[in-house]
């Protein structure tokens, strides 16, 4: 291909050669991006009301704290008290092949162990790592959230006789949620950002198209000032759609 | 009368600092009782150990016949029964006049849509607030606020109603219509423990005033007496500063 030049030193025909490559990279950062964010959520709501559970009497109580409070209090200071680039290589050279192993998996193992973790290994081991280290963070997202809503919203909530899932589920989540959107929105925009550290273990998302693109013209500004344009307007669109929401759930508040 | 709640030698602490020191009293089915006391005096926790939202640290409380605090109670069902009100009304603020006060009544009694809405409706004609069906509560007056909490604590049909300080937050020209509404509520009969300063009301309205002090039952007695005839000196120091 001709040298396409703009501005006299962009090669722009990198690009165009590549923009296959770009696009598949932007589908996998898309892809995995909304994968950890849903299961994120889900796995952060979990944790976070683990950490909050608690109860009057014995033996429930000591069910609360020892199966509940402490471990998820462990496992969130884990995960953000690790680097998330290193959590993704545990995962992808320690625990992964220890689940999925040809020979003695501990969830599957045989052919089917060593096709899937060739095909699908950075993938699984990649999403599986930014899901729990979003889950830490979602977590206490939620704590927050739901700490701070009034402690007579319960009061009142449980003296109508509703029990402690409805009141979570009527009265203090939906309040909870309306606080909780800036900072998940913030979230998903570190975990938008975070998600090309996945590159390093060989999945074909943004970071590694430029990567695949560098190393084939030893050109750097192209690749890496095209992804970074590309994250950016992710992550504007992002920004954008957390603020629609805002707007739209944000009424009602009082406090 | 058939008594609906006894509370015996009821004690609370919170850490080293001992609230309630062993509180008894009764109250029957169909009377008011209003209960005064200085602040801090342990009035508002003894009427939160009523249904359980304190735990009791010793002595028994029954409601119904119900033991409130042992683990094998059921309190969802118990609270189903005793309708509250708040000092500070605690209205659901994302949800409408409306959704406050069918929430309960769906959800716990499994009433069908139609029939609560309609239950609401004439509740809300009963406390002079049919027009603000679909606000937001921070849409309306602190008075209008307690009044759609009443509404909402007697849409459950409670057999008891416990009032914590209700007009304590309000301005002063909504007051009396909030007293209204509870006035009017203790002249159809229902059972009512009511924690007030308003010494008015309790002297119009309540069967039997308990004046609480220090975590104890310092002196109970019909209205008439225990205003103008105070057996004990604590008792008249108090009334002599709120009268």
């Amino acid at each position: 291909m001709e040298p396409l030049l703009w501005f006299g030193w962009f090669r722009a025909d990198i690009i165009a050669e590549y923009a296959l490559l770009f696009c598949r990279g932007l589908q996998m950062t898309i892809t995995v991006t909304l994968i950890c964010i849903v299961q994120g959520t889900g796995l952060g709501l979990a944790i976070g009301m683990a950490r909050l559970a608690h109860t009057r009497h014995a033996p429930a109580s000591l069910v609360c704290k020892y199966l509940l409070r402490w471990p998820s209090t462990v496992y969130v200071s884990f995960f953000r008290g690790t680097p998330l680039f290193v959590q993704i290589l545990l995962m992808h050279f320690a625990v992964l092949p220890l689940l999925v192993n040809p020979s003695d998996g501990l969830l599957i193992s045989g052919e089917a162990a060593r096709s899937l973790k060739q095909n699908y290994g950075a993938f699984l081991s990649g999403v599986m790592a930014l899901t729990l280290n979003a889950g830490a963070y979602i977590s206490e997202i939620f704590r927050a959230g739901i700490q701070s809503i009034d402690r007579g919203q319960v009061e009142a909530s449980r003296s109508l006789g509703l029990t402690h899932a409805r009141t979570m589920y009527h009265v203090v989540l939906p309040q909870a949620f309306r606080r909780m959107l800036p900072p998940l929105g913030n979230n998903a925009i570190s975990l938008l950002k975070d998600s090309s550290l996945i590159s390093a273990i060989g999945l074909a998302e943004m970071a590694y198209a430029a990567r695949t693109v560098a190393g084939a013209y030893s050109r750097y500004w192209e690749p890496y000032l095209t992804i970074s344009l590309m994250y950016w307007v992710l992550t504007l669109g992002l920004a954008y759609l957390v603020k629609k929401l805002e707007a739209r759930y944000g009424r009602g508040d009082t406090r | 009368m058939d008594e609906v709640i006894r509370v015996e030698r009821l004690r609370k602490r919170f850490g080293a600092l001992e609230v309630l020191r062993g509180i008894d009293c009764v109250v029957r089915a169909g009377e008011v009782v209003c209960v005064i006391g200085p602040s801090g005096s342990g009035k508002s926790t003894f009427l939160r150990c009523l249904n359980g939202l304190e735990e009791a640290s010793g002595g028994t409380v029954h409601v119904g016949g119900v033991s409130v605090h042992e683990a094998r109670t059921d309190l969802d069902a118990l609270r189903a029964e005793i309708g509250m009100v708040f000092q500070r009304f605690n209205l659901f603020p994302h949800k409408t006049v409306l959704e406050n006060i069918v929430l309960a009544p769906t959800r716990v009694r499994g009433l069908s849509a139609t029939r609560a809405l309609g239950r609401a409706r004439e509740l809300l004609a009963k406390v002079g607030l049919l027009d603000k069906v679909d606000a937001y509560p921070n849409q309306l007056s602190g008075g209008q606020q307690q009044r759609v909490a009443i509404a909402r604590a007697l849409a459950m049909q409670p057999r008891i109603m416990l009032f914590d300080e209700p007009t304590s937050s309000l301005d002063p020209e909504m007051v009396g219509e909030v007293l209204a509404v509870m006035q009017a509520l203790a002249e159809e009969g229902m059972t009512m423990v009511v924690v007030t300063h308003e010494m008015g009301f309790a002297r119009q309205v309540a069967d039997r005033v308990v004046f609480i002090d220090e975590g104890l039952v310092v002196e109970e007695g019909a209205p008439g007496a225990l205003f103008d005839r105070p057996r004990e000196d604590r008792t008249r120091r108090f009334l002599s500063k709120v009268i």
